[in-house]
Formats: C-alpha cells, structure tokens, sequence
C-alpha cells in the first residue's frame, strides 16, 4: 500500500471513481474546482461519464435521473451551487434515491467569498430543500479520511436509499496530504427498485415523489423516517481524545477540529483538564457519544468556522446540562491556534 | 549555490508538486546573493500560494509580487504588474507558476520578454514522484508536454522535488531517484537538482528545501499577505 500526497479535493474524486461512482454531473465553482477537473480528466478513462451541466440546477436533476438507473452518482459544488441544488435534492429525497453530495464549504450568505467556512451547518442537517427529509452528514477532517468517507458515503446512500453528504471545507479540499487508498472490495447491492429497463420481465419500476393522495403521501414519509431511527441508532460516529477526565470539552468538526486539536494538545501540556470531541457524522449527531465524553465536564466550548451553529445540537444532545460557549472566525478566516488556546485557557481560569 | 541559477528562474509543474515551497526556498537563499523578487503568477489556485508568505519574505529583502486578487474573497484572474521592470530591476527574479497546464497558460503572456531573455532564463519543471496515483514517469512527462503547450514555453531543466510532505525522510527522497532519472532520461532534460530535507545530505546535486508552506494547525505562527 503506497502513500500519495494528495490535495483534499482530488483524494474525493479518485475516492468516489474507486467506490463505484459511474456519474458525475456538475458545474464548476472554487473551492471546489479540483473535483470537476480531475473527474473531467478521468472518469471516460475509468468506464464512467462526466458532464458539466449547464447549471447547478441541472447537475443535481441529472443525478436523480442516474440514480434512479440505479448507478452510483454524484455532484459536488460550494455554499452557492448547493443552495440551487436544494430543490433536486428534495426530489431525491422524496424519490427515496440513493445519491453523494459534496459541499466543499466557502465563506457565505450569498456570494460570501472564496475562502474557506463552515457556514452550510444547518443548511446541511436542517433543510438542504422543502419537505420532511434529513440527509447523513459525514464531516472529514483529513485528507485520509475525506477517502474513507467517501466509500461510505456511498454504502450508506445505496443502504438506506437516501442522499448522503460530505460536508468539507475550502481548507481540506485545497490542503495536501499523505493519504493510502484503502484496498477495498466494492459491494454495491442489488437495486430491484431501479428503472434501468424491465425487458418485459418484471412489472415495470416508477421512481416518483408525487402523491395523489394525502394517506400515501403521509405513509410514505412514516416509512422514510422509520429508517431514520435506523440511521440516528447506526451511523453516528465521533472521535474523543483526553475525554476521560476532561472537566472542558471542546467540540469542534472538520478543519476547524485540527486547529482545537493542537489547542488541546497545547493546554494538555499545561495541565489543563481539557479534552477534544469530533463529531464525524453530523446527521445523526453523536448524541450518545457526547454525553459519554462529557461525563466529567462542566463546561463545553465549541469552536467553528462560522457563528455557532452546532452549539443547539450540542445543548440539545446534552439536554442542556451544561453550559455551551462558542468560538469561531467566519467570512473566510480560520481561527488560530493560539486563539483557540486561549479560549481554553481563559475558560479554565473561570472554572477553578 | 547562487552561482547555478540564472537571472530569470520560471517553476513551472503539476499542481500540489511543492512550486510555492520551492519558491519561497530559493528566494530566500538567492537574497544572500543579491536583489531578489519572487512573483506568483498563479491565478487559478486561490489559496496555498507565495503571497502567503509576503510578510515574511519582505523581512529578508525580497521583493514579493503576485495578483491584486489573491488572498481576497475574489476569484479575478488579472496580472496587474510589469514584470519587464521587476526582472531588470532585480538580479533574480524566481517566478511561481500556477499548476498544472491551466495555473501555466498565463505564462505565454510574457512570451516576448522571456523570448528575449536567452541564456538568462531557466525554466525549471517541478515534479514529484510520490503525486501521482499511477507513479509513473511517463505520466509526469506528458503533463511536463501539457505545460509547455499551455506556456509556450520550453523546459530547460528538471527538479527532483519528491516528497510526501510531513512525512517525508531522507529514505523517501532516495527512494525517488531512479524515477528522476527516467523523467530525464524521457525528457532529455539535465536535473538541476533533488530537493532534500537533511542539511547533511546537501551536497553537488542536492538543495536543502525547509517545509516552509505548511497547515494552519501545524505552527502557531501566522502568515499574512
């Protein structure tokens, strides 16, 4: 198994090639440029067909039209582009089709800027688009693992017939590093639900989120959020570290997560009772997880790349038995460090 | 060391190859030798860049030129600087390449001046081995021919510049060097040299190359434009 320096954004794309990924249909905006471009110049080579749209709109409705041949497909775009796919992203949902999403994050609202953010948080668990659905939110915070999470991005998508999204950053996506691709064995399962022709076999398949009826419409949706509970029961996955007897815990996802590393690293060194939570699923939130690392805890700081807007999730996981405070640089500007740092320190002298 | 660059050193290579690094390396030990500029002309790539480093680089003497819009929140591709008067005004001048083919086709902008500039000019092909999923030579020479398309340039020269970043060790440069004799080889290019991490090993053919462009997370220093 060789290692590769890779940057955040191709890793994804020759990830998403090597987990089955047939289609890929998008349109182009930094930072996330690099997935388009390597696709581009591989996918016809790998079997596979790449097209740029003619808008976000388009790229996300030509996924629904793949997925529901029953290939693995995917688009990716930025704060912008997700925001138009939301509709299409509704009609997967409520089609009950598999698909991966990537939203390489970017300094927003509105056009917002080029450099890297994490303010799609509640676009992506709450409403990326109308309707009662949810999406897995995977949340990398290496270049290693934007890989893995792409393989299972796409298991997780074909399992429970539902859209699936990485949620990265401009950081991850733009920044190298030595990544190995796993030597995995690809399993895509049976999809006797795809519309990929009958040849007069079978009765034909219907892929549609229109209900005539009120009943159906509502059964419909009760089945989709039975395998919801599946979902918030099996996926939630998280990484502590100094947890056990950490009295403040720091809470923080995706690059943002590096930086309170080595803050946590560096109060570690000072003596400070302090640990580091990682919420890699962010739909489902860890909730189970985060009580378990807050058993010593009085106090939970969560540090984010926009204005707090996991602080409700935490609060609410923890049933807000503990006081949350928030820290974050926003509009393109990563936090330090020694700002981190200093949170923690300052928080540490409050609690003694 | 100083004596083995021209006034004029083009980097071009595969985006993620380390240019930047290099460049930012270079600039610094060609300002012992004299006046330096070192000039980004990358307007694909918005972050990762020698502008990064302005800062830093001005404390030693260099002069840093790079796009009005980098580092911004803008995604403008406009050179809004002459660079005629930054390469005479200067002993050395290191230009920073975007990647690639795309980050290269700026280049042919300066077409004239580099056409005119004959033996003073190098321009070097950056390659590293360990960035390629398919590790093979001929891959790195076909986007080498990419590159010289998009620039209409020609490459005088190779540079050995393997490394997996902050993993990399003496053994993994070594490991890279019957590769960069292919590329050679294929090429018909000399090697200007091998970028290695250990002072020790910093003799004829190698360069001492400091991991200067590293993560956010990595040093508690700050690099600001």
């Amino acid at each position: 198994m060789e290692k590769v320096l890779m940057k955040g954004n191709e890793a994804l794309a020759e990830a998403a090639m090597r987990a089955g990924c047939k289609c890929f249909f998008g349109y182009p905006i930094t930072p996330q440029t690099e997935i388009s471009a390597y696709l581009a110049k591989n996918m016809a080579k790998r079997g596979g067909v790449f097209l740029q749209a003619e808008s976000e709109i388009a790229a996300i409705n030509m996924v629904l039209g793949a997925a529901a041949s029953g290939v693995r497909a995917m688009t990716s775009s930025s704060g912008p582009g997700i925001s138009l796919k939301s509709e299409g992203v509704s009609y997967i949902a409520g089609s009950d089709l598999p698909c991966v999403i990537v939203n390489v994050q970017r300094g927003g609202p509105g056009l917002g800027g080029i450099q890297p953010s994490q303010s799609d948080y509640w676009q992506a668990t709450r409403a990326l688009g109308h309707g009662d659905f949810q999406m897995v939110v995977y949340a990398p915070a290496s270049v290693q693992e934007t890989i893995d999470m792409t393989y299972l991005a796409f298991d997780t998508a074909d399992r429970f017939r539902m859209p699936v999204m990485i949620l990265s950053d401009g950081l991850l996506g733009q920044m190298m590093e030595p990544v190995v691709f796993p030597q995995i064995e690809v399993k895509i399962p049976e999809k006797p639900w795809a519309c990929c022709g009958h040849k007069n076999k079978r009765p034909h398949n219907i892929i549609n989120s229109l209900y005539l009826q009120p009943d159906e419409l509502e059964n419909s949706v009760n089945e989709r959020f039975k395998r919801y509970e599946i979902v918030k029961r099996e996926c939630p996955a998280a990484e502590s570290s100094f947890c056990e007897d950490a009295e403040i815990v720091v809470c923080a996802f995706g690059a943002a997560a590096r930086i309170a590393k080595s803050a946590v690293n560096t109060a570690r060194e000072k003596g400070i009772k302090v640990g580091l939570f990682r919420p890699q699923t962010l739909y489902p939130f860890p909730v189970e997880l985060i009580e378990k690392a807050c058993r010593k805890a009085k106090i939970v700081l969560s540090v984010e790349m926009n204005k707090g807007q996991m602080v409700d999730d935490i609060r609410l996981a923890l049933n807000c038995r503990l006081p949350v405070e928030f820290f974050g640089r926003h509009g393109g500007n990563i936090p330090t460090v020694k700002e981190v740092s200093a949170q923690i320190e300052s928080i540490s002298e409050r609690i003694k | 060391m100083a004596e083995r660059f021209r006034k004029v050193t083009v980097l071009t290579g595969h985006y993620g190859c380390g240019k930047t690094n290099l460049a930012v390396n270079l600039a610094l030990m060609l300002a012992q030798y004299g006046r330096v500029s070192v000039v980004d002309t990358d307007i694909v790539n918005p972050y990762f860049r020698t502008a990064d480093f302005t800062k830093m680089l001005e404390k030693q003497g260099i002069n840093v030129v790079y796009p009005m819009y980098a580092g911004t929140n803008l995604d403008i591709p406009v050179l809004d600087f002459d660079l005629e008067r930054i390469v005479n005004e200067s002993d050395y001048t290191v230009i920073d390449a975007g990647g690639s083919d795309a980050g290269a086709f700026p280049l042919g902008r300066f077409g004239r001046l580099f056409g005119g500039l004959g033996d003073e000019l190098s321009v070097i092909y950056v390659f590293n081995m360990y960035r390629l999923v398919d590790r093979s030579a001929e891959e790195t020479v076909r986007i080498m021919r990419e590159i010289e398309r998009a620039s209409g340039l020609k490459c005088t020269a190779v540079v050995n510049n393997s490394n997996l970043g902050s993993e990399t060790t003496a053994e993994i440069i070594d490991n890279s060097r019957d590769f960069a004799d292919k590329v050679c080889a294929l090429t018909g290019l000399p090697l200007a040299f091998t970028c290695v991490c250990e002072e020790k090993d910093t003799d004829g053919g190698n360069f001492l190359v400091k991991r200067i462009v590293t993560l956010p997370w990595e040093n508690s220093e700050e690099s600001e434009i």
